[in-house]
């Protein structure tokens, strides 16, 4: 058994949408001048995708760039290529003024599947899901703490929130699921 | 509950997402400067009922800081803008002076 | 009395009975009925008492208006009290019970109240009770208490679920009538984002019930096929049984949805609170009928006449076989025709206005029901139900002309627009001389952030009370294409305003004239209002309590400003309206708390280590959001006990203390070490690399704020600990100096708190300890006091800080979250040999008070600065600037007489009580005794074995020895002499080792 676990190993609840906590994720937070040639050498690199644009997120196979604000994006990569993945940035942005940093462990990951899935989100989340464009990651709150999602599949949503609150929202994610409180029945 | 389109990330948030930073535009007055100067800074505030230019920032969102004017009256917003302005962008200052003609000016 | 008819019913499916009970009996209702209808269905017209005189009371209208019919429904943790009947839908097995009475509804000691009521007038409760004082606590609360209150309070947990849900629109249609269907039709079509919702579980408000014919189809079946052309577009939101609760700033609506209120116990959320942000509102919220105040207008069997035509045509249900009508309008003739198409008798039309011509009063007369215009009702004749008016002049006193029997009345005095959401948000109001109502001023509404018009109102929720131009209204106020749909009704002719019946009633008479029957207000304690001097209508609110019960006076409201404005000799608009506040209707504090309960009642933060903490008996402090063990108790350890063996472990072997909730900020850049000498009062620009500082952090005002170990990582990076509750404070307080003030400087900072799992290992076998572990050489000389090593310690990648707070020696180790409870679980393995001991936060505050260190939030109270806690070797004289400097500069802040930070030991051993004061000589100028200290922080410090204290005293540090007085509970004085605040291990002995 590794000794690297993630905050609720891997529980999930099945609702009218099925909600599951995704385990461990390499995930790592870069700043920089996101429009330097330097920058789209890095992240090409470490992702393999274009420096994505302004709430976009970008992905290629398990590795993905999502942007977090205009000067700060977060690379996805397998967990354990993440120690890697940090050493490649810092090597490639080296010169210029940057901060690359592992938030790896900071981080719960989990998964909203289902055709409703999208209503779990709607009981949480202050965000207009109709408006959310293909491709968009939204940072917003889910209920009482911080939270980002995109769409990742065509029934699915990925949420990250921060690793000390996922029984918290796991917890939100299980109640707003549960069976009979669909928001547009048919 | 307001809503401000934050300029950073272009998004249309709620105050929930938000977290209020008082007045904007002020200037520090640090070692050196004199009881009233240090005074302006840290206590006098406009807190006008019209116009008032305000920090906010989008604290769930893309965690940046920005400008935002308001009328404190009808809670109309004229705009929001960088946090990195030393004034008010002269468009939103035009723009309210079209709106509130009796408008003093934003110092 | 009421009955149920033996045919009709729009709303109910005589197929399916359903069967509840009202005070223990079993009675019958059906499919489609309210509680309401199906009470009444039953006979029972008395359902309740009153609130003050606990008069006999009964149904008196149709919807979320109704003042008197509400009862207890449920049992157990589904019991609430105060649900009205009319907006309750009945479900098999209903068990509800009647409120305010005891012993019973029939009989009620209470209604004593009522024999006396003219000793309980307005502003009773502020002119009774003052004397004689005692009297209040042993007399008259024990006896209010008996006897006051709506309901009886729910005793168990609420069974039920509640949600929230956000929900975005271009436009929002309040109101499922055909002013609000016709605007979502309009809307829809313009392929807007369109909800519209409705309050009850039906569309089609009053039209349906009126017989309007709407594009040459009864309204019924019109209503029926726009909705279903609304369902079919994507783009329109239909929602029945959702109130509009409020509407606020920016188009923020909120809506409450009933979602299992009529299924109670099937696993749905009971109710829904939706959080709408609309582009725009449209309310199409209809008007309320208003009562007429005459002698009796409260007992059972006097209604609405909306609402009596309602139960007859909507629920097959009659009011009684005799009903009078009473009115200063042609509406209320709609009334008498349904009653009379029932079957049922009405003995006369009672019309206040001189004359009545119109097509609806002609209607009546050709169906041989006597009209008697100019007449009103001088009082109604029963008690706990209605069997007869007498009939007077309406512009006489009163003077009985004649007695009529019957067992209802159905009254009307014209309509009030549904005005509240258009108020809730600054809309304003006009006075309607015609109509004689408050209508909605359009050129005042409420305005959104573009600062246009928020909201619309539409059809009679805008004061238009005729179908057809209701139709028209709702249309174009969406900007519809084409036609609006065109309806035919009656024609009417004006009402009159009518606010006393008869005009010259006596004070006999006022005094049974009910303006707001729910707070039994009436119209004499509105006048007496007015001539103690209240003029404002929102003081005479108070002061008589009209419209203040949970009906919010929709009935009442207007009638009671009419009759202030009487008395007071003037308009009416000069009078003005109270404000009209959310909810509309009352919302449960389960839909108001949404998801939030229980184990989500609150984000609860938990480290990598909490699992472990829970099972070995983590007696729990929350820090901010965090929980953190104080202690650990063994089986049969009493908290105090387990505190003091911790500490003992830890000072006399080893100790683990979970440290991961510390906060910890990544600063990096070309100026992050400029940034951070601005922020910190001391210098961090010079520590080197490898190498870890005390830093002290102020806000601008020079108070500390926040303290913690700075790391200097690499040449341009910096790590800097902050307190548990500081991490988010602190991030975000340098993202602000960051991005607001010194934006040209080159400062990146991230926030890594939660990426690690942090340990203290602290104790005399602290190193041992680490040394088994293996993978840093962690000797006193390759690893020195105040430094740090990275690398791999017993196989975990790790960071370790050479740093005490406990004066021990001690490591803290920063590892992966991932992999903190592994670690964990390593370090207790290794320790075993050493009888390793986790720590909880009371001993570590224990340790660093016998050490001396203060604690942020115990000797700070934000009025601290660093120099009141001799804390000057850590700020630094060299620099120009830092935040907080200047104001450390203003003259209270270097005042020789600050209180400053000492030891205190007690002469007895003893602890001195936390917050404690120091008496001084003399008094101040509110004759209090003076102080000249205070107890910061107190402990029984197990080293030592006495109690041990820190505080702020005034001149503290040139006082040593000085012995002060702590006055304490009980007259007690607790003396404490003034000494250095390092208790233990002056010289530091033993963390340098």
């Amino acid at each position: 058994m590794s000794k690297a676990v993630s905050a609720l190993g891997g529980v999930s609840h099945k609702g009218f949408a099925e909600v599951a906590e995704a385990g461990l994720r390499g995930m790592i937070t870069v700043r920089g001048d996101l429009g330097s040639a330097a920058m789209k050498k890095a992240v090409k690199a470490a992702a393999g995708t274009a420096v994505p644009a302004q709430r976009r997120i970008e992905v290629a196979g398990e590795r993905a760039a999502a942007w977090m604000s205009p000067d700060e994006l977060l690379v996805l990569v397998p967990y354990g290529e993440a120690q890697a993945t940090v050493a490649a940035l810092e090597a490639a942005l080296s010169g210029t003024h940057h901060l690359v940093a592992d938030v790896s462990d900071a981080r719960a990951v989990f998964t909203i599947r289902g055709a409703r899935a999208d209503e779990v989100l709607r009981k949480l989340c202050p965000v207009d899901l109709d408006a959310l464009a293909e491709g968009e990651i939204r940072r917003t709150r889910a209920a009482q703490v911080a939270s980002a999602f995109w769409k990742s599949g065509p029934d699915e949503f990925t949420l990250v929130s921060f690793r000390s609150v996922a029984a918290y929202v796991m917890g939100l994610l299980e109640v707003s699921a549960r069976p009979g409180s669909e928001l547009f029945p048919a | 509950m307001l809503t401000l389109e934050c300029p950073c990330c272009d998004v249309k948030a709620e105050e929930t997402e938000l977290a209020a930073g008082g007045e904007a535009h002020l200037k520090r007055y640090g070692p050196g400067s004199t009881d009233e100067e240090f005074e302006s800074y840290l206590f006098v505030r406009k807190n006008p009922r019209g116009v008032h230019f305000e920090r906010w920032r989008h604290a769930y969102g893309c965690g940046k800081w920005f400008l935002a004017a308001r009328c404190t009256a009808t809670l109309e917003v004229f705009g929001t803008y960088p946090a990195q302005s030393k004034e008010p962008p002269a468009d939103l200052q035009a723009k309210i002076k079209a709106k509130r003609p009796d408008w003093e000016g934003w110092k | 009395m009421s009955t149920r008819l033996s045919k009709g019913g729009r709303l109910i499916d005589r197929t399916k009975p359903l069967s509840f009970t009202f005070n223990g009996r079993r009675m019958k209702g059906y499919a489609g009925d309210t509680l309401a209808s199906a009470l009444l269905g039953e006979g029972q017209t008395m359902v309740g008492r009153s609130f003050k005189y606990h008069r006999p009371r009964g149904v008196m209208a149709s919807g979320a208006e109704e003042p008197n019919a509400l009862v207890g429904l449920g049992q157990g943790g589904r019991f609430e009290p105060n649900q009205r009947t009319t907006t309750t839908e009945l479900f098999e097995g209903a068990e509800t019970v009647s409120q305010n009475h005891w012993p019973s509804l029939e009989f009620d000691i209470g209604a004593i109240n009522n024999k006396v009521a003219r000793f309980l007038p307005a502003g009773f409760y502020y002119k009774t009770f003052m004397f004689p004082r005692f009297a209040w606590k042993h007399l008259f609360e024990p006896i209010v208490r008996q006897s006051a209150g709506l309901g009886k309070v729910p005793t168990h947990r609420d069974e039920d679920r509640y949600e929230y849900a956000y929900g975005f629109a271009d436009l929002v249609i309040v109101g499922g009538g055909i002013a609000g269907i016709a605007a979502a039709l309009a809307a829809g079509r313009a392929g807007k984002r369109v909800w519209l919702i409705e309050q009850t579980a039906h569309w089609g408000g009053r039209a349906v019930v009126d017989g309007v014919q709407i594009d040459g189809q009864d309204a019924d079946a019109w209503v029926k096929t726009a909705v279903e052309a609304l369902a079919a577009m994507e783009n329109v939101t239909l929602r029945t049984r959702t109130m509009a609760a409020g509407l606020y700033d920016h188009g923020y609506l909120l809506a409450y949805e009933r979602v299992a209120d009529h299924t109670p116990g099937d696993r749905r959320p009971r109710h829904r609170l939706w959080r709408l942000r609309a582009g725009h509102v449209v309310t199409a919220t209809g008007a309320i009928e208003r009562p007429l105040s005459f002698a009796g207008n409260d007992i059972p069997g006097v209604m609405l006449a909306s609402a009596v035509r309602d139960y007859v045509v909507n629920w097959g249900v009659s009011p009684g076989d005799r009903t009078v009508v009473v009115t200063n309008n042609d509406d209320a003739y709609r009334t008498a025709l349904a009653l009379l198409d029932a079957g049922l008798v009405v003995p006369a039309v009672i019309d206040a206005r001189p004359e009545a011509k119109g097509e609806l009063p002609e209607a009546v007369r050709s169906r041989g029901v006597r009209v008697l215009v100019g007449h009103g009702i001088a009082k109604v004749k029963g008690g706990k139900e209605v069997t007869g008016v007498s009939v007077c002049i309406q512009a006489g006193e009163g003077a009985e002309i004649e007695s009529l029997a019957c067992d209802a009345v159905a009254m009307s005095g014209g309509w009030s627009p549904v005005v509240h959401l258009w108020s809730h948000c600054g809309g304003k109001l006009l006075w309607d001389e015609a109509q004689a109502m408050f209508r909605p001023d359009p050129k005042r509404p409420a305005t959104g952030d573009d600062g246009a018009a928020m909201v619309t109102a539409v059809g009679a929720a805008n004061g238009i009370l005729t179908p057809h131009e209701i139709l028209a209204d709702a249309h174009q106020a969406v900007g519809g294409a084409g036609t609006a749909p065109g309806a035919v009704a009656a024609t009417e002719v004006p009402m009159q305003p009518v606010w006393i019946m008869p005009q010259g009633a006596g004070p006999a008479l006022r005094m049974k004239m009910w303006l707001d029957p729910q707070n039994d207000v009436k119209v004499s304690d509105v006048q007496l209002a007015a001539r103690e001097g209240y003029e404002s209508v929102e003081h005479t609110k108070r002061y008589t309590t009209l419209g203040m019960a949970t009906d919010q006076g929709k009935v009442s409201n207007i009638n009671g400003l009419a009759v202030l404005s009487g008395a007071l000799n003037r308009a009416i608009p000069a009078t003005g309206t109270t404000t009209f506040r959310p909810p509309y209707t009352p919302i449960s504090m389960g839909a108001i708390a949404g998801e939030a309960r229980g184990e989500i009642f609150q984000p609860l933060r938990r480290t990598p280590m909490h699992e472990w903490h829970e099972t070995h008996g983590a007696h729990w402090e929350p820090v901010g959001q965090w929980r953190r063990a104080y202690t650990y108790l063994r089986t049969g350890e009493g908290v105090h006990d387990a505190v003091n063996r911790e500490i003992r472990a830890v000072r006399n072997s080893v100790g683990l203390l979970d440290a991961s909730t510390l906060g910890k900020l990544i600063v990096k850049g070309p100026d992050a070490g400029r940034f951070l000498d601005m922020l910190y009062t001391n210098m961090m620009s010079t520590l080197p690399v490898g190498k870890c500082r005390y830093g002290l952090m102020c806000t601008e005002n020079g108070f500390l704020s926040d303290d913690g170990v700075v790391v200097r990582l690499s040449e341009d990076t910096w790590l800097c600990h902050t307190t548990t509750g500081g991490a988010e404070r602190i991030h975000g307080w340098m993202e602000d100096w960051l991005q607001c003030e010194w934006w040209d400087w080159k400062v990146y900072t991230a926030n890594v708190t939660e990426e690690y799992a942090q340990v203290a290992v602290a104790g005399p076998n602290a190193r041992r300890l680490l040394e088994k572990l293996g993978g840093i050489d962690v000797s006193k000389d390759a690893f020195p006091f105040m430094e740090w090593r990275e690398g791999t310690l017993g196989g975990f990648r790790a960071r370790v800080y050479r740093i005490s707070f406990s004066g021990e020696l001690s490591y803290e180790v920063a590892v992966p979250a991932s992999e903190g409870r592994a670690f964990w679980d390593a370090l207790l393995k290794a320790g075993e040999e050493f009888g390793v001991t986790p720590y909880g936060t009371e001993a570590m505050h224990i340790m660093r008070a016998e050490k001396g260190f203060i604690m942020i939030g115990d000797e700070t109270d934000g009025t601290v600065i660093p120099q009141d806690l001799n804390l000057q070797w850590a700020i630094s004289k060299k620099k120009a600037d830092y935040l907080g400097k200047r104001a450390q500069e203003r003259s209270h802040m270097v005042d020789p007489d600050r209180w400053k930070l000492v030891g205190l030991e007690t002469l007895d051993g003893s602890v001195i009580p936390d917050g404690a004061y120091a008496v001084a000589e003399g008094v101040n100028a509110n004759g209090q005794r003076n102080m000249q200290g205070r107890v910061t922080s107190t402990y029984f410090s197990p080293t030592l074995g006495k109690g041990i204290a820190m505080g702020l005293v005034k001149h503290g540090p040139n006082r040593m020895g000085e012995v002060l007085d702590f006055p304490v509970d009980g007259g007690r004085v607790v003396k404490a002499r003034i000494v250095d605040p390092v208790f233990f291990d002056k010289d530091g002995e033993k963390q340098n080792v």
